[in-house]
């Protein structure tokens, strides 16, 4: 059974690592390499909708991750340089996490916004009084009804 | 219950479909908001698609507006926007400079002479790292620069009458301060 498990696992580990990449970098530093790996994970291909570097067959993105190893191994960039190097030239697209920037404060807060606003209607429904939209002589009737059942 | 908020849910629900009609409306989400607008085109160093050995760089960009035109002969959209750039050729003073990006140079020069040159140079970008550093991600990609060789507009995909038209003529016209 355990093992059963176990396998199932490495299936799905191995599976979540993107299988298209074809090319291979040969890196002398396995810390480069880790490096890499994460930044062709982490960095969305501009031609494809919703695919990251790494899970991408497009041409584009082929020469990105070519770029990118580049800039890591050639360059000796650092990840937050080979970010703001592909920002200034693909724009914010190619970042799955959105920029904290003025410009991005609704897309941050809207969530917490909602929040609230639901947290006020949530309030106001329940200090609603149950009597409110009744008149004078609905409520004595409610009451007496209310005596009655006591009884 | 009263009457009204009987309502709430439904009024709600119109809210979200109305905002997820205007999202929707919004555009073509495929085309990117170009960081490049307002910058300066990127320094590089190219040689001609015409002649290997002239060997231009970004200030043989400067001096007149111009449009650069991304091609390549594999690319189906570049085919049914040539014409439209022999038109601009053909009738506007604006001269058009062309990259061609990652493709063979004998069948650029036969695609040229075949359909014509609408470009007064061809910058020869086999590897595609002009196309990097301005940011393309589909051929064809067009950029109006100004006489101080600042990118001033971007187009993803074909140049066409419309886009001609309505994004092209205005601005240029804008820059030459009146006269086209």
């Amino acid at each position: 059974m355990t093992r059963l498990v176990g396998l199932m696992l490495l299936l799905l580990i191995s599976h979540s690592h993107g299988a298209s990449t074809i090319e291979t970098f040969d890196f002398a530093d396995p810390e480069l390499r880790d490096r890499y790996q994460g930044l062709v994970e982490e960095i969305r291909c501009p031609k494809c909708q919703n695919t990251n570097l790494s899970g991408s067959d497009a041409p584009i993105a082929k020469d990105l991750r070519a770029t990118i190893y580049r800039l890591l191994v050639e360059e000796g960039m650092s990840d937050a340089e080979i970010r703001s190097f592909l920002v200034a030239r693909y724009g914010d697209f190619v970042l799955y996490k959105p920029p904290f920037r003025s410009d991005t404060l609704l897309l941050w807060f809207a969530p917490l916004i909602a929040l609230g606003v639901g947290v006020v209607i949530l309030v106001s429904v329940l200090r609603r009084k149950p009597m409110a939209g009744l008149s004078e002589d609905e409520k004595a009737r409610l009451e007496a009804l209310v005596e009655e059942q006591k009884r | 219950m009263n009457r009204a908020s009987f309502f709430v849910p439904l009024a709600a629900f119109v809210v979200i479909v109305i905002i997820g009609f205007a999202g929707f409306q919004l555009g073509d989400k495929s085309v990117l908001p170009s960081p490049l607008i307002g910058k300066p085109f990127p320094a590089f160093e190219a040689p001609l698609l015409e002649n290997a050995s002239d060997v231009r760089d970004e200030n043989d960009l400067k001096g007149r507006p111009l449009l650069v035109n991304v091609w390549a002969t594999w690319c189906p959209t570049c085919k049914a926007e040539h014409e439209m750039l022999m038109k601009i050729r053909a009738t506007s003073s604006l001269e058009i400079v062309g990259v061609n990006y990652k493709d063979q140079r004998n069948q650029a020069l036969a695609w040229l002479a075949r359909y014509g040159n609408p470009y007064s140079f061809n910058l020869f970008d086999a590897d595609g790292q002009i196309g990097i550093e301005l940011g393309v991600y589909g051929a064809p990609e067009t950029f109006l620069l100004n006489e101080q060789g600042e990118i001033v507009y971007k187009r993803v995909g074909d140049v066409n009458e419309r886009i001609w038209a309505e994004e092209i003529q205005p601005r240029l016209k804008e820059m030459r301060g009146g006269g086209v």
